[in-house]
């Protein structure tokens, strides 16, 4: 009987310095399934871990183990070693980024989608990466696991929304060229915002990242002049002192709305521009609190997400036990197909005397109740499958009808 | 059957402003409840309409409570354009318990029943009662929507650390829809207006509190419009709405029954 077997290591058990030297990048993760046979490796920045499918439950194992301590021995200690249904719980709640550092975050669901993709799964390793895919979306579309900023650039981009809606066509202003700002910017561009200026103390830094976001580079004396084209400020500059305050903000704006963005330490804006009307403020600490918040609150769906993750567990589970009795079943279902094409081989002398309309007509009442006799047998089976007794059960059909005798024979 | 049917509206709706309540504390199954319960309960108070007209021979809501409670389902039935949508949750916070307290008011008042006949052609009570009551209910989601802005606009400034765990609609959106409900509103008063003192001055009648209120009122959301035309938005445009409101309540509740007679 195949059975499923899961190594790995994570964020959990193993720093990113030992990490590191097991990550693999998806050639090579995908040349090591093919080397395990049936077998797909999960490899990411928090986690490398190896699914493999094998009759030989100890030997599927310690392949996996060898394979992991290659690429370096130390991680052996950091190993985990789980099988069948606790390997695939491990995955639906790895898939739904109940497992991850940041609880529902959604990289890992592509991350999960590629390794199936990319390993040599069989029947049931291909069942149990599509079950866990299919849970990993349910967790997203009926919990707000994923749905607030888990990072500071996040929230900001999501602020701005707050303020301005869909963020298309929106103007930003990136104060600074620093690290910081660019990921900010990131995340306001991928929500539909234009960077349209990049103000830098240093022409060089400013104008290479202003031609990366296609904006235009300015000096840091001109902030004040574009605010009247701008919708968000985005700011993080090492200036010891403020770069734009309330009486130069108020007198150019022009009545817009605007918000702020100060990711500096020390801050860039003067805070009494949040006084001002239609002016909305955000330093670094009403971000990180605000990120904080949205963190406690996955947490919080996390306890929903368990419980959907918990269900789709055990439809696998289901799933798998039916696999005991599948061959049983098929036998039986071949072996009464047998009897009722012979009965009616041998009734041929009666029923060649039938048009093709009569005929057709006793062969699918003959099939009728085949079926039907078999059928409660078969969903009984199934379900004797799931509590355990499944095998059992098997053997009784099998001995009961002598399903395999006549091949013994 | 009316009165039978107003009890299941009364109880929806009931339920739906309390589930916004709880919606406001923690997002979730209460809001879900409470958009069932809006739902379900315009169902009702549909089909309580609906008995209303069928055994009246004319207009059943010619009456102040009639017109109330047709003025409720009008309100509900905008709210539904929007007000299921996850973000829009928080708009039943200011639109639900306030339908609820005036239905309760209506059937006080014998609007919920049948029975009750007016004096007024079919003809004109449909297009002023119906033009004038479409604008005010109108004008009461623009007021939610401002109320909402209002709400939205303090948490902001505020630096509210659950302001992304409770997310409502953005500023602008609130504010864009404020406004064209506003547009829409206008003109319908405009006529039901209009109708109202071609009748008036058709049979030489005098001019009552009610009618002046109405015209203020008129006067207030016009001058909205106008001011929005010249760029006048945000928190002062949502307090201009509010106050326009008032005047909506006052002619709805204070001043009808003279008008009314």
């Amino acid at each position: 009987m195949m059975r499923l077997v899961l190594v790995g290591t994570s964020h959990h058990h193993a720093p990113v310095e030992l990490r590191e030297r097991v990550s693999l990048d998806p050639d090579q993760a995908s040349a090591l399934a093919e080397r395990l046979g049936e077998a797909v490796c999960l490899s990411t920045c928090n986690r490398t871990e190896l699914y493999v499918v094998a009759d030989d439950l100890e030997d599927a194992e310690r392949r996996a183990v060898d394979a992991l301590t290659e690429l370096e021995p130390e991680v052996e200690q950091a190993l985990y070693r789980l099988r069948d249904q606790a390997a695939a719980l491990h995955l639906f709640r790895v898939a739904a980024g109940l497992d991850s550092l940041v609880p529902g975050e959604g990289e890992i669901l592509g991350q999960v989608r590629a390794a199936h993709e990319s390993g040599t799964p069989g029947q049931l390793l291909d069942r149990v990466f599509r079950q866990a895919l299919h849970a990993g979306r349910k967790v997203r579309a009926q919990t707000a696991i994923g749905e607030s900023p888990s990072s500071v650039s996040a929230a900001a981009a999501a602020l701005a929304e707050q303020v301005f809606g869909d963020l298309a066509g929106r103007s930003v202003v990136l104060v600074g060229a620093g690290k910081i700002s660019e990921q900010a910017a990131r995340n306001l561009l991928s929500r539909g915002a234009r960077i349209a200026f990049v103000a830098n103390r240093t022409a060089d830094r400013g104008g290479e990242l202003a031609e990366r976001f296609g904006a235009e580079a300015i000096p840091l004396e001109r902030i004040g002049e574009e605010l009247a084209k701008a919708d968000v400020v985005v700011s993080s500059t090492s200036a010891p002192g403020f770069v734009l305050d309330a009486p130069t903000v108020e007198r150019a704006r022009r009545g817009r709305q605007l918000l702020f963005i100060d990711l500096a330490v020390p801050r860039d804006l003067d805070p009494a521009i949040h006084e001002l009307d239609g002016c909305y403020l955000y330093d670094i600490d009403d971000l990180e609190a605000i990120v904080a918040e949205t963190l406690a609150g996955r947490r919080s769906e996390a306890a929903r997400a368990e419980a959907l993750v918990a269900v789709e567990a055990e439809k696998y589970h289901e799933w798998q036990a039916s696999l005991d009795v599948v061959p049983a079943i098929a036998s039986l279902r071949a072996r009464a197909e047998e009897i009722r094409e012979s009965e009616l081989r041998k009734a041929e002398g009666l029923l060649g005397r039938l048009d093709d309309g009569e005929r057709r007509a006793v062969e699918s009442i003959t099939a009728q109740i085949v079926n039907k006799l078999l059928h409660l047998p078969t969903v009984r089976m199934k379900q004797a499958a799931v509590s355990a007794d499944g095998v059992i059960y098997a053997d009784a059909v099998r001995h009961l009808f002598g399903l395999g005798e006549e091949d013994e024979r | 059957m009316a009165e039978l049917l107003f009890w299941p509206v009364l109880l929806l709706y009931g339920e739906a402003a309390v589930g916004y309540f709880g919606e406001a504390r923690s997002p979730g199954a209460a809001g879900r409840a409470a958009t069932w319960g809006v739902r379900l309960g315009w169902l009702a108070q549909t089909a309580l309409l609906g008995v209303q007209a069928a055994r009246e021979d004319g207009f059943p809501w010619g009456t102040w409570a009639g017109s109330l409670n047709l003025f409720v389902w009008l309100v509900v039935g905008a709210y539904l354009i929007w007000g299921c949508r996850k973000p829009y949750r928080l708009l039943g916070l200011a639109v639900m318990p306030l339908a609820a307290v005036l239905l309760v008011v209506s059937r006080a008042g014998g609007g919920t029943g049948v029975g009750t006949r007016s004096h007024y052609s079919n003809l004109f009570l449909v297009l002023h009662v119906g033009l004038v009551l479409v604008a005010f209910a109108g004008f009461t989601l623009a007021a939610a929507l401002s109320a909402l802005y209002i709400w939205q606009e303090r948490r902001l400034k505020r630096r509210e650390a659950t302001i992304l765990r409770r997310p409502a609609p953005s500023l602008a959106t609130l504010d864009r829809l404020a406004g064209r409900t506003v547009a829409f509103a206008l003109p319908a008063l405009t006529l039901g207006v209009a109708v109202g003192v071609a009748r008036l001055v058709r049979n030489g009648e005098r001019v009552d509190p009610l009618i002046v209120a109405t015209f203020a009122t008129w006067a207030v959301w016009a001058a909205y419009l106008v001011a929005r035309a010249r760029g006048f938005a945000g928190r002062r445009a949502a307090y201009l709405a509010l106050a326009g409101f008032v005047l909506v309540i006052v002619v709805r509740l204070a001043l009808p029954a003279a008008h009314f007679a």
